[in-house]
């Protein structure tokens, strides 16, 4: 197999989106698939500009990106600084694993009712549950991320006096399980968008909600807009991340 | 045991994984004075790893009292930063140095949390990088260096710290022997620029008879220190009669056979 560049990789990429639209839109036309199953590509552009104009789509944006930045946070710290402790503390991981079993399998959905019990229909139940859908995962990867940090790097530290707790967690820990986190926190990042749509799901506004009222209406056209732009927002906060992430883990370029 | 001016001391000291069913070593003495250059001769699992992390304070002996300087670090008074050094400093056998900090940061890590500030820490481990001929890669990370470089970093990173005892385990043992050979001199060349007391743990009776002083061979099941040389400069030159002679020797004590003789200074220690 030829080995594909950088630049080759962009243009693929490019290509597979142009044959990917363009085939869904002859499809429409050709009515090889029905059109009030599947709105065609081009009829986006006018549903687009139609959100805009009515301001729909900005504010929907605005709300969405409050709860993802905040329930992101929220989550992510506590998933990242819980993990960090278990994979530190046999103790504490010890009596924690019962209560980590019985609650990781539920599912973000499930927690809906005691967003809303507890939090009420706002902006604060919403955060709630994508912050509950991304601490696990960090949870999990910082947690993986700790226990696999080369024991030999903590007798290191103890040998040039860095053996007690704060030495190992800022001088070993933090550092030796970076790779590790920052995986988790951009995993977390596209779970975060996915987790928008549940969170919004009953009544508090954003992109989610948006998306629910579309569709209740069949208005198919608009909840393509609003897929396609939660794919942009994913994607522009992983590109940001990206620096984050190239600037803690320049050792490993 | 002799005078109180012992640098570190082993007595009786043995160590067992299962509450003392078995031994790794057992009835181990040794007394480093300051100055020496002890090499720790040993074939390879016989514990002489265990042995010096047990001497460092990182692991507990099962039996025996162990008194080494101390791990704590050295600040000696508020005024005189350029001086805060550290008791005792380790140089391992796979250089183990941290892929996430620079060359640079890597030697400077024992420097932290002695008080000093950035700019004196930067220029002690720069000083002690231009000690073993690696100023220029300062910048560079560790995974862009070679293995003879790591281990130079690894001594560097020892040295920097001014121990009165530097403790050594294997660390010529993963390189090529023209490396190992060059590091050899290195170090010996260090060593007599600083002084200071190495401990050295080798399986290698040609490189423990290269840059030691005094020579104990730790041996057995369980181990225990089956013998001891100690080394004139003359009798270091290799291939000379004097050397292959101390050679013998050495192979004999490790075989747990009787001492072959012929060169002065040799004693069994008795089990």
């Amino acid at each position: 197999m030829a080995a594909v560049s950088r630049r080759q990789r962009v243009v693929l990429s490019c290509l597979g989106l142009v044959v990917f639209f363009g085939g869904w839109e002859a499809a429409v036309r050709t009515g090889l698939l029905p059109s009030g199953m599947v709105p065609a590509p081009s009829s986006l552009w006018p549903a687009w500009l139609d959100e805009v104009h009515g301001g729909f789509w900005q504010q929907a944006i605005l709300d969405s990106l409050s709860h993802y930045a905040l329930g992101l946070l929220a989550g992510s710290l506590l998933g990242a600084g819980i993990g960090l402790l278990c994979g530190m503390v046999p103790v504490l991981d010890a009596f924690l694993s019962g209560i980590v079993h019985l609650l990781r399998p539920v599912p973000g959905l499930a927690w809906v009712p005691f967003a809303i019990l507890w939090f009420g229909l706002n902006m604060a139940g919403a955060t709630f549950i994508i912050a509950i859908s991304v601490f696990w995962i960090n949870f999990y990867a910082t947690y993986a991320a700790v226990r696999s940090v080369d024991p030999e790097l903590y007798e290191l530290a103890a040998a040039f006096g860095h053996g007690s707790f704060p030495g190992r967690l800022f001088k070993v820990v933090l550092p030796a399980s970076a790779p590790g986190v920052m995986a988790g926190l951009r995993t977390g990042l596209g779970q975060g968008w996915m987790s928008v749509v549940a969170a919004e799901l009953f009544g508090v506004p954003g992109i989610g909600a948006r998306m629910m009222q579309a569709s209740s209406l069949l208005a198919t056209d608009v909840v393509v807009v609003y897929m396609l732009t939660m794919a942009l927002l994913y994607a522009v906060t992983d590109f940001l991340f990206g620096f984050v992430r190239i600037r803690v883990l320049r050792w490993q370029a | 045991m002799s005078g109180a001016e012992a640098l570190a001391r082993l007595e009786d000291v043995g160590l067992s994984h299962d509450g003392g069913k078995s031994f790794v070593f057992r009835h181990v003495s040794l007394t480093l004075q300051p100055g020496e250059f002890v090499a720790l001769l040993g074939p390879s699992g016989v514990g002489k790893s265990t042995l010096l992390r047990v001497l460092m304070g990182l692991s507990k002996p099962s039996e025996g009292d162990v008194a080494g300087p101390s791990q704590e670090s050295m600040p000696q008074g508020a005024g005189a930063s350029a001086h805060r050094r550290r008791a005792q400093a380790l140089v391992f056998q796979d250089a183990r140095l941290m892929p996430w900090r620079s060359v640079l940061q890597n030697v400077a890590f024992g420097l932290e949390g002695l008080g000093l500030n950035r700019q004196d820490r930067r220029e002690r481990a720069l000083a002690a990088l231009r000690l073993v001929g690696l100023e220029e890669a300062a910048d560079r990370w560790p995974k862009r260096l070679s293995g003879g470089q790591r281990q130079r970093v690894g001594v560097a990173r020892a040295l920097t710290v001014d121990p009165d005892l530097l403790l050594m385990d294997e660390p010529f043992g993963a390189l090529d022997p023209i490396t190992r050979s060059s590091l050899q001199d290195e170090l010996l060349r260090i060593w007599q620029q600083t002084r200071k007391t190495v401990l050295f743990v080798t399986h290698d009776i040609d490189e423990a008879l290269k840059l030691a002083t005094r020579i104990v061979v730790l041996s057995g099941t369980p181990a225990g220190l089956s013998g001891e040389l100690r080394l004139e400069a003359e009798q270091k030159e290799p291939d000379s009669p004097a050397f292959r002679i101390y050679a013998a020797r050495l192979r004999a004590m490790i075989a747990g056979e009787p001492d072959p003789g012929g060169a002065p200074y040799w004693r069994s220690a008795e089990i």
